[in-house]
């Protein structure tokens, strides 16, 4: 009876996730959008509470404490423009989550699992660790804390490969041998080992697309860890999750016209490639504050494409103020905004409507 | 050898992601920003699973995972859900007028006036 009333508040809330991205298909219903959302996480949250097996609520009420007094701080007084390094640290937060509570079932059971079973816990951790480290390399890229040019050594494509390749010969092995404890620790290791290794060579201008990709490994995470405690939410959010990300990391591949492999194993031929593309490109004209003063003024209309200087600079109240400036002499003001603009998809739109850009 | 819950499962999984591609596909490049930190925050389900192996006290080991599992996929989900809104509650004060069209995915100008 406990068990049904659980699957049905998680069915409602699944439902509810899905209307609230729905939600997010247009400004004027996102908001009502994230409601409906937070109103499905609360119910699978209440929900959960009642599972049989819960004896001891103590852990749980600290955690929640603990994890809410850390949360809303971040997410209230950060500053807009460090918003993606928040989100690729949110990322290896849940990421560390999932990969802890993969380790914890793998140690409860050990060897009474299933070979499948042993299998979707490998993957699942494994998913957790190296998207916990690499998302962690991400925000430390973005924020600056390490430097953001791509570090590359000769064989890297290589090394990195047979790591992954290693990992997966590992899972494969421990779903003959579930008991080799020894194998599932160092295949652990590893993946925290990769997710370094993967975000090392790729710039921090090409973070965007990498954030995009890690939300849909955190995706891919959850679902995986919804198949290991047979939990029906967690494969459905986890599974929309990865395909948002999965989605966004294309479109913005596409945006740049590079291809997704070029952006995460292209760290070599991109230095070659760009004096070649520059070159083909018309010639752009240097002017002066004041020359670029006139042209403004003199023009009928005004294209600003923002990048990620603005936020660094902080000049989008500026670029409002000229924006104001030049309406009110009666010249047609638009904005362009590439979609990768920014360190995330839709980075330059947000920091626009943080001064009432429309 | 598959016991049936798992294809169950795979069934969910495959379902789940068609749906999530559809609605997905149609979110305004717009707000990808505040939809990339709500998919964050709605990661944050992982939580489900950790309050469980929190709380059912298998042994100390699990317990003290799960808890630090769940104060991480917390901050996951209040965070996520606070920026979100930080974020839409910016759109929305911006949005008064009619709202921008967003551009589509090739990343031509997301007009207005």
């Amino acid at each position: 009876m406990r068990r049904d009333l659980l699957q049905l508040f998680y069915l409602v809330s699944a439902i509810l996730f899905v209307m609230g991205l729905r939600g997010l298909s247009h400004p004027k219903t996102a908001r009502r959008g994230m409601f409906l959302a937070e109103l499905g996480m609360l119910l699978a949250i209440i929900g959960s509470l009642l599972h049989h097996e819960i004896i001891g609520y103590r852990w749980i009420a600290a955690g929640l404490v603990l994890g809410t007094a850390i949360g809303v701080p971040m997410a209230m007084w950060i500053p807009m423009t460090a918003v993606p390094q928040r989100t690729a640290l949110s990322h290896s937060f849940g990421a560390l989550a999932a990969s802890l509570i993969g380790i914890s079932e793998y140690y409860r059971h050990g060897a009474a699992l299933g070979s499948v079973r042993v299998g979707v816990i490998g993957v699942e951790v494994m998913l957790g660790s190296l998207t916990f480290t690499g998302s962690l390399m991400a925000a430390g890229k973005l924020q600056g804390l390490i430097r953001g040019y791509p570090i590359t050594w000769r064989g890297q494509n290589f090394s990195n490969l047979s790591i992954l390749a290693a990992m997966l010969a590992l899972i494969v092995a421990l779903m003959f041998v579930p008991s080799s404890t020894a194998a599932f620790y160092s295949m652990v290791g590893l993946a925290f080992f990769f997710g370094v290794l993967f975000i090392l060579p790729i710039g921090a201008a090409d973070m965007p697309v990498v954030i995009a990709l890690l939300n849909s490994y955190a995706g891919l995470t959850d679902a995986a860890m919804g198949f290991m405690l047979d939990n029906k939410i967690q494969i459905i959010t986890g599974s929309l999750d990865g395909s948002s990300g999965f989605i966004l990391s294309i479109l913005m591949c596409r945006a740049m016209n590079r291809s997704i492999t070029n952006v995460l194993f292209g760290a070599f031929g991109k230095v070659q490639d760009k004096p070649a593309e520059l070159e083909g490109k018309k010639p752009i004209r240097q002017c002066s504050v004041e020359e670029a003063a006139e042209l403004l003024g003199t023009s009928r209309s005004v294209v600003f494409v923002p990048g990620y200087g603005m936020a660094v600079s902080q000049a989008q109240h500026r670029v409002r103020e000229v924006a104001d400036m030049l309406k009110n002499k009666g010249v047609q003001v638009r904005y362009g905004i590439h979609a990768v603009a920014g360190r995330m998809p839709g980075h330059m739109n947000v920091l626009l409507a943080e001064v009432k850009v429309p | 050898m598959i016991d049936i819950g798992l294809i169950g499962d795979l069934y969910v999984f495959v379902l789940a992601g068609f749906l999530g591609y559809q609605v997905i596909s149609r979110v305004s490049p717009l707000l990808h920003t505040p939809l990339m930190s709500a998919t964050n925050a709605i990661s944050g389900i992982s939580l489900v699973g950790s309050l469980v192996v929190a709380g059912a006290g298998y042994n100390e080991i699990s317990t003290l995972l799960g808890f630090v599992a769940v104060t991480c996929s917390t901050i996951n989900v209040v965070g996520g859900f606070l920026i979100t809104d930080r974020i839409l509650k910016m759109f929305r004060a911006a949005g008064a007028g009619p709202a921008p069209g967003g551009g589509n995915a090739k990343g031509t100008a997301s007009g207005s006036k």
